[in-house]
């Protein structure tokens, strides 16, 4: 398991400070930001998961059964 | 005092009950003045209300974002509006996306499919993009397909009536007194025209709006009387969910008594319309909101995640329906 570089809800260092809101937010959230870059991320929310693309870093997507 | 709370209870059981009769503005009023001790028999009546003027079926529906972000217009609540700083990106669903989420959504036993799209009104681009993908959808899914795409002009009113829309979805969002205050892009006035095209046309009209949003209880009661003058097929009840760098964004959610006292007055101003759990109820009311709102006037849910928010899982609505004895609606069949 590897710790987030940064925050995928807010963009900042996740290291830097509690993020007490962003991990409240993650249940109903798809993330933001990139992990490895903080770049804002184009996501796509469906039904049923979502799709989120850095420019730099690609494509993550929320772990589907469905879709796997 | 607590004459006057048996008093409103009292007359909404003769008049909206058994007669099938709206409350009016100022009764709705008094429903929202009731205390947090009179909640619960509220919410038994609007159950009651719900159960013999709409049956105990449930409308099941899923929503997907065609078009996301990058809106022109400054609705305050809106986290797809190009005009603030939030951390929403413009993203085009391409249409065998598009069907796949709508088989995800028939999957779960919805008979609704609503397609979405962040903008003032359609473009030719997004209207063919709209018409290539209902004509995909519907050569592979038996499903009812709505459209929220802003404002419309008659043109573009007709073309989604010929493609086979069955409802279309257009919120006045809130009370017409409180809407300069989320909205200053364009009007009120301007939406209810919309609203008057769509039914001309002989679709469905959905309507409703976000509650919580610094609308006074005047303004809550004012937004019923509103939405019963329209008459509308659907009426959807998102609860503020808010959106980080938006005008809203530091905004309280609604407390939850508040927003299930609101669903149960709407439910008493609307006997007979499809009352529909939206967005922000996650929110307002955790996971016994389904369940409560279910048992408090809510004959309709969203399932699934919605346009750029994750909601509950479908399985557990649909499980609770079943717990619920609620059967889930049928296709081409109106509630
Ligand atoms: S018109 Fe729709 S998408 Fe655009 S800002 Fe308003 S609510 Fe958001
Ligand atoms: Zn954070
Ligand atoms: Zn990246």
């Amino acid at each position: 398991m590897t710790a987030l570089v940064f925050c995928d809800q807010c963009g900042e260092p996740s290291d830097e400070g509690d993020h007490p809101r962003c991990a409240g937010r993650r249940k109903l959230e798809p993330p933001r930001f990139c992990p490895d870059c903080a770049r804002r991320m184009v996501v796509q929310v469906t039904p049923i998961g979502w799709t989120a693309r850095c420019s730099r870093h690609g494509e993550r997507r929320s772990a589907d059964p469905l879709r796997a | 005092m607590t004459t006057t709370e048996t008093g409103i209870l009292a007359t909404a059981r003769t008049q909206v009950l058994e007669e099938g009769i709206g409350l009016s503005e100022a009764q709705v009023l008094d429903v929202l003045r009731l205390p947090d001790d009179a909640l619960d028999d509220l919410l038994e009546l609007a159950h009651q209300v719900r159960m013999r003027w709409c049956g105990p079926e449930v409308e099941v529906e899923g929503i997907i974002s065609l078009k996301t972000g990058g809106c022109p217009e400054d609705c305050h609540f809106c986290s797809q509006s190009g005009l603030f700083d939030s951390p929403v990106r413009s993203a085009w669903l391409d249409v065998p996306s598009l069907v796949e989420a709508a088989k995800q959504t028939a999957k779960t036993g919805a008979t609704e499919f609503c397609i979405v799209a962040a903008v003032r009104g359609p473009d030719a681009r997004l209207m063919a993009q709209v018409a290539a993908g209902i004509a995909a959808i519907k050569d592979e899914i038996d499903i009812n397909i709505a459209c929220s795409l802003g404002m419309l002009t008659p043109e573009q009113v007709d073309e989604l009536a010929a493609m086979g829309v069955h409802r279309y979805n257009h919120n006045l969002e809130t009370a017409r007194s409180h809407f300069t205050n989320v909205v200053t892009t364009h009007t009120w006035e301007e939406r209810w025209e919309t609203l008057r095209l769509v039914r001309e046309a002989g679709m469905e009209v959905c309507c409703g709006g976000i509650l919580g949003m610094g609308e006074s209880l005047e303004q809550r009661a004012e937004f019923s009387a509103q939405l019963a003058t329209l008459t509308p097929d659907e009426v959807p009840l998102n609860f503020l969910n808010p959106r980080p760098g938006t005008p809203f964004g530091d905004l309280e959610p609604m407390a939850g008594p508040d927003a299930l006292r609101t669903v149960a007055a709407f439910r008493l101003a609307l006997p007979r319309t499809v009352l529909r759990f939206a967005g922000g109820r996650e929110i307002t009311l955790g996971d016994l909101g389904a369940r409560k709102g279910l048992l408090g006037g809510i004959n309709a849910v969203i399932v699934g995640n919605y346009l750029t928010t994750l909601g509950r899982p479908a399985e557990s609505d649909i499980d609770l329906l079943g717990e619920l004895q609620m059967p889930i609606k049928a296709l081409n069949e109106t509630l």
